[in-house]
């Protein structure tokens, strides 16, 4: 059985939560070893976790041309570390920058990627992947054909990190050829708003949503209050997005991002077709609305009718003494 | 200047998607499909490039011979022509396998610039902007939420989790953008009736010289085993606040905890 290579996404050489998963959903469901890929400066201080979680190996390019979203430095070490760990599946966090990356690897490798995988089952040697497709409302089983690298974009949340009371993976240092092609695409400039300590939307266990409900701006501070006595991330429809109450990267749907976390709290949002075609494979979904008929109501596994302007400041308060 | 925009024909998100369970695809005419909402802000993309630098902007579509219908939709907001790839061989084909064609037919052209949605809203892949510009060697400057044009590059700002980037590379190069770069415009009366004239070339597989075991359901490089339906989800309880906000609070608390949520 040849190993399961998993892209591990870092923080400064902390690995996220999501990869922590993803190794070890690959220990439990891929029938062989684990070998792990970090990249970028610092990258090697994650190989200690990454080994508790179950890798046996890790290659590491501590490299300053894979700075955050340089794109093809990241896919020539994919590619390097590929063929050093003789790897043919290779699991990756399921989020924008890796489509671009495991985009670019899988056709210069010849291989297949299989997107927002939720389940993996293995077929004989061959992975399976389980994606829910249309906003949720089918289930797909899909694979990469045999004989060609496949990759799997792994959704967050999807599986339990667990460790496996496995010690420090081998370090093997990995070496990789950039030719100029790979730093004609410069990063000039970086821009980081506030997310006010708060998990990206894509980690992110639980996600408090504002939408046009909310009334302005200012509606927003409850939803960050929410959100952060619940440690979670905040959404927004494109009502509240497109009224600039709150940046597009934290819209949820059809033309924003694509969440499933455990719980998913929409507050003054009616719940169309588009919002849900974003997050209805949330674990739990709870929504508040002043209007009993609200669509996002027909998917609630909890629903509060009446006025959250009313509601979340006792709500907030509650949650914050339990918390303690 | 010449831009090329891709766009997908892809069903209505409203619509109840339908699947061959034969061929395991998606029945593309079992609703009236629609522009690829995301592709409409590529294309008022080019269009203010092409109002306020001067530039010729040609759509491209890879689809059967009737994606006619969104082409001409797409030409309507004042574009110059279209290149339609359909070929029976190419129906089933995944992300690589329709990025490999769009290459095949960008090599035949002359452009500088290949504008396209981040996403479609069906399959929501994200991938084939990264292909395309694997397949042609190019530069993708990806998730754009601005665009600006000098000197034989392009700068974009990239829309990150947490802010933006600024990202820039030489020309020519395959840009994708998010909702934020643009507001789009409505079709014009006259816009839609010179659409009706504008030029269209239609192209098959062999006249881009792509082999037909490349592309398609059987030559893909991914393969879809089963599709289930979900079964629909129940509504949970609702409860009614009495206006104070409290009752309402404290019942979503008991609720949390007792899913062990909090
Ligand atoms: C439910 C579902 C799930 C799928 N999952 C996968 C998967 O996991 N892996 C996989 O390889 N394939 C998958 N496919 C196949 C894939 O949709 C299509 O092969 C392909 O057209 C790419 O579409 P996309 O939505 O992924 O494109 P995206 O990469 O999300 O779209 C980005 C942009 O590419 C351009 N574009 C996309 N398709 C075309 C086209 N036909 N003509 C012109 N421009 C185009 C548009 O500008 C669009 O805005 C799936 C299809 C469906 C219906
Ligand atoms: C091509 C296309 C793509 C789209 N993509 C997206 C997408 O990605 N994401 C997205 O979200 N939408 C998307 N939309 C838009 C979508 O159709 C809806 O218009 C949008 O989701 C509505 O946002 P909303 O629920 O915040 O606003 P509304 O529909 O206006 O709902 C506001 C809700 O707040 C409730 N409310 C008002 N005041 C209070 C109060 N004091 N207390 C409690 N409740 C209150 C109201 O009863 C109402 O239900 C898209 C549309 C199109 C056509």
């Amino acid at each position: 059985m040849s190993p399961i290579l998993v892209f591990v996404d870092h923080d400064h050489g902390t690995p996220k939560k999501v990869s922590n998963q993803i190794i070890t959903a690959a220990r439990q469901r891929g029938g062989g070893e684990v070998h792990v890929l970090l990249m970028g400066e610092g990258a090697g201080a994650g190989a200690a976790q990454a080994g508790a979680h179950g890798a046996t190996t890790a290659y590491v390019w501590e490299a300053g041309e894979v700075a955050e979203y340089a794109t093809e430095p990241a896919v020539a070490g994919l590619v390097a570390a590929l063929e050093a760990s003789g790897a043919t599946t290779v699991l990756y966090p399921a989020d924008p920058f890796m489509s671009d990356v495991v985009g670019r690897a899988a056709v210069r490798t010849d291989g297949g990627v299989v997107t927002d995988v939720v389940d993996l089952t293995l077929d004989g040697t061959e992975m399976v992947g389980t994606k829910p497709i249309f906003g949720g409302a089918m289930i797909s089983r899909c694979k990469v054909r045999g004989g060609r690298p496949a990759f799997y974009g792994v959704a967050a949340n999807a599986f339990a990190a667990e460790e496996s009371g496995g010690g420090p993976p081998e370090v093997v240092p990995l070496e990789v050829d950039l030719d100029d092609t790979a730093t004609r695409t410069r990063v000039v400039e970086v821009v980081e708003q506030s997310a006010g300590g708060r998990p990206e939307m894509t980690e992110a266990g639980v996600i408090v949503a504002g939408g046009r409900g909310l009334g302005d701006a200012e509606g927003f501070r409850l939803v960050e209050q929410l959100a952060d006595v619940l440690d979670g991330a905040v959404g927004a429809s494109r009502a509240a997005t497109d009224a600039g109450w709150y940046p597009h990267q934290h819209q949820i749907g059809q033309t924003g991002k694509t969440v499933a976390p455990q719980l998913y709290i929409g507050a003054g949002i009616s719940g169309a077709i588009q919002h849900r075609a974003g997050m209805q494979t949330a674990q739990t979904i709870v929504a508040i609305n002043k209007d009993a008929d609200a669509p996002l109501f027909a998917i609630a596994d909890f629903g509060v009718v009446g006025d959250l302007h009313k509601i979340l400041p006792p709500l907030i308060e509650e949650l914050a003494a339990r918390k303690g | 200047m010449r831009i090329i925009c891709p766009v997908k024909r892809v069903p209505d998100t409203a619509a109840d998607k339908s699947i061959d369970q034969d061929t395991l695809t998606l029945d593309r005419d079992a609703s009236d499909p629609v522009l690829n909402a995301n592709d409409e802000w590529s294309i008022e993309e080019a269009m203010r490039i092409k109002e306020r630098d001067g530039a010729e902007v040609i759509v491209l579509c890879v689809g059967p011979e009737n994606a006619q219908t969104t082409i001409r939709k797409a030409l309507s907001y004042g574009l110059d022509g279209a290149i339609q790839v359909a070929d029976p061989a190419i129906a089933g084909s995944d992300a690589k396998a329709i990025a490999r064609v769009l290459a095949a037919a960008l090599a035949e052209e002359d452009f500088d610039l290949v504008l396209m949605g981040n996403q479609s809203s069906d399959a929501r892949t994200m991938l084939v902007p990264a292909m395309l510009a694997e397949y042609l060697g190019l530069p993708a400057l990806t998730y754009a939420k601005r665009l600006q044009l000098a000197d034989g590059s392009a700068t974009v700002d990239r829309e990150t989790p947490s802010g933006h980037q600024t990202v820039t590379a030489p020309l020519p190069a395959i840009v994708s953008v998010v909702e934020a770069i643009n507001e789009p415009r409505y079709p014009s009366f006259k816009g839609i009736m010179a659409a009706k004239k504008k030029p269209l070339e239609t192209r098959d597989l062999a006249a881009l010289g792509v082999d037909a075991g490349e592309v398609g359901l059987a030559n893909s490089s991914t393969q879809v085993l089963e599709i289930t339906p979900r079964p629909p989800k129940e509504a949970g309880d609702k409860i009614e606040d009495d206006g104070s906000g409290v009752v309402g609070a404290k019942a979503l608390v008991e609720f949390l905890a007792a899913q062990k949520l909090i």
